[in-house]
């Protein structure tokens, strides 16, 4: 267990690492420099240039400036290019707009699917279960920024309620029930955009593993010695089914500052995704490079756990 | 005599593969469906490239006619005001005009052969990428990569990345001390009875095997957002049609690889392979005549399905305004600019977001018919 853990450490910090120069390189080796970002600007005279050169170590070779990021990030200094804040700061700030659509969108999705899944896995072949295979890849095939216009236009028309960005513009100090309906309004639509085609992979996968399952011998003993078919069910097979499920957890945690890009920009909802989007499209070097990288410890921490996981749940696994 | 004869005649079995694909096939309604759309919109493409190209196409996707903008589907263009080779095909606008006047109609036909190469060629790279990479870390794997490897490429890494700094007199020797390593390399091994050049056997030492790098790789790419990446990529790289396709294809390899990989360890120890290499087959016919067909059919289904994500990656690109550049039209793009006139002209957003919807469940749906066609265990068992 302790080497597992030590071995497992010690290779997702060599990962880590590689990621680092992977991104760093593709960023860099790209055609197009930052200093160019605007040529058009008349206060961009080649004196300011210079100056940007300098100040951001662009004039150093690729690998110093490596270090000299990789510095930075890890004392906390790396400062946006584009208006000059600490980096960090920006993420922080971001995400805490990102978490609620994040916890909302993932509640959503794990107290949907289970059930979802489990009742076609139950009545297999049944009407019900044909209508949710059907819908589940309708959610699956669905572009998400044209169901995420479908939905706006149905709300708005039907409900007379704004929904766009994190609350009403202009609603000004309204009662405190007033405000919190308003937050709850604006958070509702983007996170159930941003659940379905969770809800839809999930429920799928829940059916098949409870499928599997329910076709296992130990399951047809329980039946056969005249158990209720809710014990045979609920006790036998779903406590078997959810082994897989458990390390999924881990899995989740990329999804924190991943956000949706697209979800975010129709919105206008000021999250990571579209920090990272207008990070984007200002070249702004350090913010890309920094959400890639905490996005890559978050993964690996996510499948870091998933292994621990899996390892107390299922006790035939000794690593 | 004629009896005896039907008697050693070997009983074939009464269907053959393809028979009993279909015949499992048309029991998933669904998937049939998928099958014929998928058809359907496959033939619309190869027609749809041939009637909007050329010098006069029979479709104009790009002609502008401002005094017809935003006119609904199926409405009568106004003939006093065109002249007669900007009259629509049919007399009618199909799909209606968009804020240019142009025929909704075309654009969609155009965008229908770009949706279908982005998906298509974005999927060959990434099977190709994969099956390449898995096929070796699950044939291969078990082989070791040497420290003096190691040291070579690192040689010659090192030296490249010099070179395109600008460091050259350091870099031009470190690329030749590799490549004079590799050189030397060779000549030792060509002439094994002979004791040959001596090798560094102080670097000899088996470090990593071929299956740790590659899977080590795969993991690496796992690290990254790929929706971010894709988006990272495509906005830095200069705007064109096939930089979108090779980045999604090139972003999307890692699970081919990896199930390939799983496929190629089990198949590599069953004993119809160690007959064909009893039998001093090579490995290359090994692995493309034997062990291939046997793999292959998971690697279909992902495709099938990785098509439909491709499509769906395109347009949502193409909504966030880095796809497909301005003189082609694809339905991503069709979309995203109708969608500021979603209120005065919703079929501009309408008619792109259900062709691209239902073209995308075909796929998936025909994918996941493949799936249990081809998968055994997965079929009804009561």
């Amino acid at each position: 267990m302790v080497s597992f853990i030590g071995r497992s450490i010690i290779q997702k910090i060599i990962t880590l690492f590689f990621v680092s120069i992977v991104s760093f390189l593709i960023i860099h080796l790209a055609p197009g420099k930052p200093s160019q970002v605007d040529p058009l600007n008349p206060k961009f005279t080649p004196e300011m240039v210079e100056r940007f050169r300098k100040e951001f170590h662009l004039d150093e070779p690729l690998h110093i400036q490596y270090l000299l990021f990789y510095r930075d990030l890890f004392t906390g200094k790396t400062a946006s290019w584009k208006d000059n804040q600490s980096v960090l700061e920006k993420i922080w700030e971001r995400f805490l707009n990102s978490l609620p659509l994040f916890i909302v969108g993932t509640i959503l999705t794990w107290t949907l699917s289970f059930p979802v899944g489990i009742r076609s896995a139950l009545f297999r072949g049944g009407l019900y279960d044909r209508s949710t295979t059907f819908f589940s890849y309708l959610l699956i095939s669905i572009p998400g920024f044209f169901f995420a216009y479908i939905l706006i236009i149905f709300v708005v028309n039907s409900f007379h309620i704004p929904v766009i960005g994190m609350e009403t513009f202009g609603i000004g100090d309204p009662g405190w029930g007033r405000w919190a309906m308003d937050r709850v309004w604006h958070l509702l639509l983007p996170s159930v955009l941003g659940a379905t085609g969770g809800i839809a992979v999930l429920s799928r996968y829940v059916r098949s593993q409870m499928l599997e399952v329910e076709s296992q011998d130990y399951v047809r003993t329980a039946r056969a010695k005249g158990l209720p078919p809710e014990v045979v069910h609920y006790k036998h097979a779903l406590r078997n089914a959810l082994l897989p499920f458990v390390t999924m957890f881990g899995l989740i945690l990329p999804g924190l500052i991943g956000g949706s890009v697209i979800i975010e920009s129709i919105f206008s909802w000021p999250g990571m995704g579209r920090m990272a989007y207008e990070a984007i499209l200002a070249r702004d070097y350090p913010v890309i490079l920094t959400v890639n990288f905490v996005s890559a410890v978050l993964v690996l921490i996510g499948t870091f756990i998933s292994d621990l996981l899996y390892m107390v749940v299922d006790p035939r696994i000794r690593l | 005599m004629n009896s005896q004869l039907t008697l050693d005649e070997p009983l074939a079995p009464r269907k053959t593969r393809l028979q009993e694909a279909w015949h499992l096939l048309r029991q998933n309604r669904l998937a049939v469906v998928g099958l014929i759309i998928f058809i359907l919109f496959f033939c619309t493409a190869l027609i749809g490239v041939v009637l909007t190209s050329g010098q006069d196409p029979v479709f104009h996707p790009s002609l502008v006619r401002l005094q017809e903008k935003l006119r609904p589907p199926l409405s009568k263009p106004n003939l006093e005001t065109l002249r007669p080779d900007e009259v629509p095909m049919f007399g009618v606008y199909l799909f209606g005009t968009d804020d240019l006047g142009r025929d909704a109609f075309s654009r969609m036909l155009q965008g229908a052969w770009v949706s279908l190469t982005v998906g298509f060629v974005a999927v060959g790279i990434s099977v190709l990428v994969g099956i390449l990479l898995g096929g070796i870390a699950g044939y291969f794997g078990q082989n070791h990569i040497c420290l003096d490897h190691i040291f070579m490429a690192l040689l010659l890494f090192l030296g490249a990345a010099l070179l395109v700094i600008g460091v050259i007199p350091l870099g031009v020797v470190l690329v030749a001390l590799g490549l004079a390593y590799i050189f030397y390399y060779t000549m030792a091994r060509k002439k094994p009875g002979t004791r040959g050049l001596p090798r560094l056997s102080v670097l000899h030492i088996k470090a990593l095997s071929i299956d740790t790098l590659i899977m080590r790789i795969v993991d690496i790419m796992l690290c990254f957002p790929s929706f971010f990446l894709i988006l990272t990529v495509v906005a830095l790289l200069p705007a064109s049609i096939y930089n979108i396709m090779i980045v999604i294809g090139l972003t999307s390899w890692m699970g081919t690889t990896r199930f390939v990989r799983a496929e190629f360890l089990s198949l590599r120890e069953q004993d119809f392979v160690t007959a064909a290499r009893a039998l001093g087959v090579n490995s290359f016919r090994i692995i493309f005549r034997h062990m291939m067909p046997n793999a292959i059919g998971p690697v279909l289904v992902s495709a099938t399905i990785g098509i439909a994500t491709a499509i769906l990656t395109e347009a949502g690109l193409s909504f966030l305004g880095f796809g497909v550049p301005p003189p082609h039209a694809t339905w991503g793009n069709i979309l995203s600019d109708g969608k500021r006139f979603i209120f005065d002209a919703p079929w501009l957003t309408f008619i792109p977001g259900f062709v691209i919807l239902i073209v995308v469940l075909s796929f998936n749906l025909f994918g996941e018919g493949l799936r249990d066609i081809l998968n055994p265990k997965l079929r009804e068992r009561y």
